[in-house]
């Protein structure tokens, strides 16, 4: 238990001494994605080997009086997960790709003991077979700026002391010796907006729940993040509990709340387990809980999870959520900073928002007003997915091109194949083409031309991406995510999935184009939430810059990319086909049938027409025709 | 681990224990719901009546929050749940084949979710947050990346091993 700013600042100075005894540190990628392909024996078997070698050494041991040696530990997501696992050695910055059990023993031999890499495990550029030693030298790292995320990947998730040996917490004790106005002031003048996808200021916000009068006030942090394509929030939540933890902290202070609440996703199960052991070992240090640092404030966090709606991720829908209600938006005003949980005055913030307050007020207003844009400073993570060469989480400055994230860091799109479009925002958010490579990312530029930044997912997609496809996977999600309170919403997004669905069955016809249109139209306009009224960006920015693809689904009755099932057969070439079988086993009608080693045949009557044996065929015998 | 979905009409003495942790206080249904399900692997009927009772809301406050959110059930689950991701990421990566390819080694017809055996509940997810895998696949908590269909059976053949199970009883 931590008593005083004093003591807080003491401790750290200690634990910063002790982690310089540590000569280097071996980090595996524990994110949910490494782990899911077995990070976590890697990282036992490296720590077992280490230890049986007399070498290892965390702060503790340290402090104990053993000098010098060896940490390994697990990290939270270092981004590049399509790679993974991953191992980083520290201080060198190596970094190893797809690592196995099995090259625990090399690692240890070789890197640790002689200081030498392991080349073989090494990332190799899949197009040009550059090698790269360091993270640094890798582009998709190199292009970055990770600031938000400089913490993901570099320490364990688990340790608190690790944390405040890095300047963890430090920000807070600096905060109390400020009153609350300055506090909300800083925030202010450093025009932070929020990330989860309005950039509203957060600022205001605070100040504004601050003047309000009332014997509870509430931080609520969104970790909904329900944006199909997106999980920047999951890996600070995952890799660097503890800075969203203290940015909470330091909310409540700056507006004098005294009971935070994070709205975790249930599909995080590793995030809320991150969070929950962060929260207890800030209860322990004293740093959550009653008369904090001896300041006489008191804060604490809870955490509830969601129950898979994504309609909770919108402000008054996750308040009502935690009320134990069902999760549905309520009209505004009352604003959520008046009358948000439990009626009263409320901040809240998504999680990169908070994540950004410790390093503004530690760093400086005047340094953070440096970084991006006019009017969007700082940075923004996003989420690199889709038909892109490196998938993964990234972090620059707003501002920064599409053409420096797609080519420079994402390394383009695989196959030689040519940029069609980039849907950024989810489903809420719209289609950016080719013609907008050079437009700078932030809120402002991206509203210019009818997209929004949103949570942050950016979802690549190449030539042969059918952009009418696109418009109704995104509008049979909306559609069955809208929570029904409102009629324009509830009956314009199962109308519009209609039509879609319609064309790309190839039965649209033009007038439908036109009905689509207005029903987005009126869509927009009518709704209550944010939900509805940005459920038809993906129809509207479709139809805009891809008009022609509509009009030949529905004229010619052709799909131009190739991809919507009504304008295709298939059969099986013989010639080619090897007889394996694969084909008969993932058609989901079994309409093939075959002698294993003969030529197998589709049967048109009950061929449905998915491809599914076109993609599992190892020969390429499929044909479309 | 879960209980026998028999054992809760005998006694409610496990649903009392989760609503007390919890200070018997409305606020906290969605919490109490998410452990009662845990514990049952859906949310029977009697007990949500109970729930209501016990905690003095009404039955539809209680039906009306646990019919509102996806992962709540009110009918019984497999002891396996498996999700498919049909995020944006997946959905570009042929999630839709992994699925198809599950519903016929579950021998699951149109529109049926659990096996039979109870072994098996197969859903579709959309976004599991592990894109850079994509396509991703969850089973109870464990997550799968880069699943092709072959894979996708080889696992399932696995847990059918490990259950004593056969292919042919499943139906
Ligand atoms: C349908 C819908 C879903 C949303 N989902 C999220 C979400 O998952 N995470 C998030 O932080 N904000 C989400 N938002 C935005 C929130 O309403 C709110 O603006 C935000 O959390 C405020 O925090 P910020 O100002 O720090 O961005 C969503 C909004 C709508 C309308
Ligand atoms: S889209 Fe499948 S994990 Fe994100």
């Amino acid at each position: 238990m931590i008593k005083t700013i004093e003591e807080l600042r003491n401790l750290a100075a200690d634990y910063k001494k002790a982690l310089g005894h540590e000569k280097m540190k071996i980090l595996v990628c524990a994110g949910t994605g490494c782990m899911s392909s077995g990070s976590l024996k890697i990282y036992e078997a490296l720590k077992k080997i280490v230890t049986e070698k007399g070498l290892y050494v965390d702060i503790d041991l340290i402090k104990e009086g053993k000098k010098g040696g060896v940490n390994v530990s697990p990290s939270g997501c270092h981004g590049f997960c399509e790679m993974g696992p991953l191992v980083r050695i520290e201080p060198q910055g190596y970094l190893y790709v797809k690592v196995q059990e099995e090259d625990a023993q090399e690692i240890v031999e070789n890197t640790v003991e002689k200081g030498e890499v392991v080349e073989r495990l090494l990332f190799k550029n899949p197009e040009t077979g550059q090698t790269y030693e360091t993270s640094k030298s890798i582009p998709f790292y190199g292009k970055q700026n990770r600031l938000v995320l400089e913490h993901c990947g570099t320490i364990n998730p688990e340790s608190i002391k690790e944390y405040i040996a890095l300047g963890g917490y430090q920000t807070l004790a600096d905060v109390f010796e400020m009153s609350p106005e300055k506090v909300c002031q800083t925030i202010l003048k450093a025009e932070l907006r929020g990330r989860g996808g309005g950039g509203f200021p957060a600022g205001i916000k605070w100040d504004s729940v601050r003047k309000e009068k009332a014997d509870q006030k509430y931080v609520v942090c969104n970790g909904d993040e329900g944006d199909p394509g997106a999980f920047m929030d999951r890996s600070i939540m995952e890799g660097d509990p503890h800075r969203v933890i203290e940015g909470m902290i330091i909310a409540g202070y700056a507006s004098g709340a005294t009971k935070g609440y994070i709205y975790v996703r249930a599909e995080y199960p590793l995030a809320v387990k991150r969070l929950k052991t962060a929260i207890e070992q800030a209860r322990e240090f004293g740093l959550l809980g009653k008369n904090i640092l001896g300041t006489g404030f008191d804060f604490d966090i809870k955490i509830n999870k969601g129950a898979g709606a994504f309609v909770c991720g919108e402000g008054s829908a996750l308040t009502a959520s935690i009320e134990g209600n069902r999760g549905m938006p309520r009209t505004r005003p009352p604003r959520t900073v008046q009358k948000g949980l439990f009626q009263k005055p409320t901040v809240l913030n998504n999680v990169e928002t908070f994540a950004n307050v410790p390093l503004i007020i530690s760093k400086g207003v005047d340094w953070y007003l440096k970084i991006g844009t006019k009017g969007n400073p700082g940075t923004k993570a996003f989420a690199l997915t889709g038909n892109i060469v490196n998938t993964g989480l990234i972090e620059v400055p707003m501002g920064t091109t599409l053409r420096e994230v797609i080519y420079d860091i994402g390394g383009g799109i695989p196959g030689g194949k040519k940029l069609k479009a980039v849907q950024i925002g989810g489903p809420s958010g719209g289609c950016l083409t080719p013609e907008h490579l050079d437009l700078p990312m932030d809120f402002d530029s991206l509203k210019s031309v009818g997209a929004m930044i949103g949570s942050g997912g950016l979802v690549v997609m190449d030539e042969d991406t059918c952009m009418v496809e696109v418009a109704r996977f995104f509008m049979d999600f909306t559609q069955k995510e809208s929570c029904g309170k409102c009629v324009p919403c509830r009956e314009g997004t199962k109308r519009m999935l209609e039509i879609l669905e319609k064309i790309v069955a190839g039965e649209g016809t033009m007038e439908d184009i036109e009905t689509l249109e207005i029903l987005a139209e009126t869509v927009k306009d009518g709704s209550l939430c944010g939900l509805g009224k940005t459920a038809s960006n993906p129809v509207l920015t479709t139809l805009k810059y891809f008009r022609d693809e509509y009009i030949a689904h529905v004229k010619e009755k052709v799909c131009p990319a190739g991809v919507c099932k009504a304008f295709k057969s298939y059969c099986i070439d013989p010639e080619l086909c090897k007889g394996c079988g694969k084909c008969s086993r993932v058609c989901p009608n079994s309409a093939i049938t075959g002698k294993i080693k003969n030529p197998f045949k589709i049967d048109k009557e009950k061929c449905i027409n998915c491809g599914a044996c076109a993609n599992a065929c190892p020969f390429n015998a499929v044909k479309e025709g | 681990m879960a209980v026998m979905v028999k054992d809760y009409k005998r006694s409610f003495k496990k649903v009392n224990e989760i609503i007390e942790s919890y200070g018997r206080n409305p606020v906290e249904l969605v919490s109490i719901l998410q452990e009662i399900q845990e514990e049952y692997r859906y949310l029977p009927e009697e007990i949500l009546n109970y729930i209501a009772t016990a905690m003095g809301i009404s039955p539809s406050k209680v039906f009306g929050v646990a019919t509102f959110y996806e992962n709540f059930s009110l009918e019984p689950k497999g002891k396996y749940i498996i999700k498919v991701c049909d995020g944006t990421a997946c959905h570009v990566k042929n999630s839709m084949d992994l699925l198809n390819a599950l519903q016929k080694k579950l021998k699951l017809k149109d529109g049926q979710k659990t096996t039979k055996d109870m072994m098996f509940t197969l859903e579709t997810a959309s976004c599991l947050g592990a894109c850079g895998l994509a396509p991703v696949m969850v089973i109870n908590e464990e997550v799968y990346g880069k699943v092709t269909p072959e894979k996708a059976e080889k696992i399932i053949d696995e847990i059918m091993k490990r259950e004593g199970n056969s292919d042919d009883k499943n139906n």
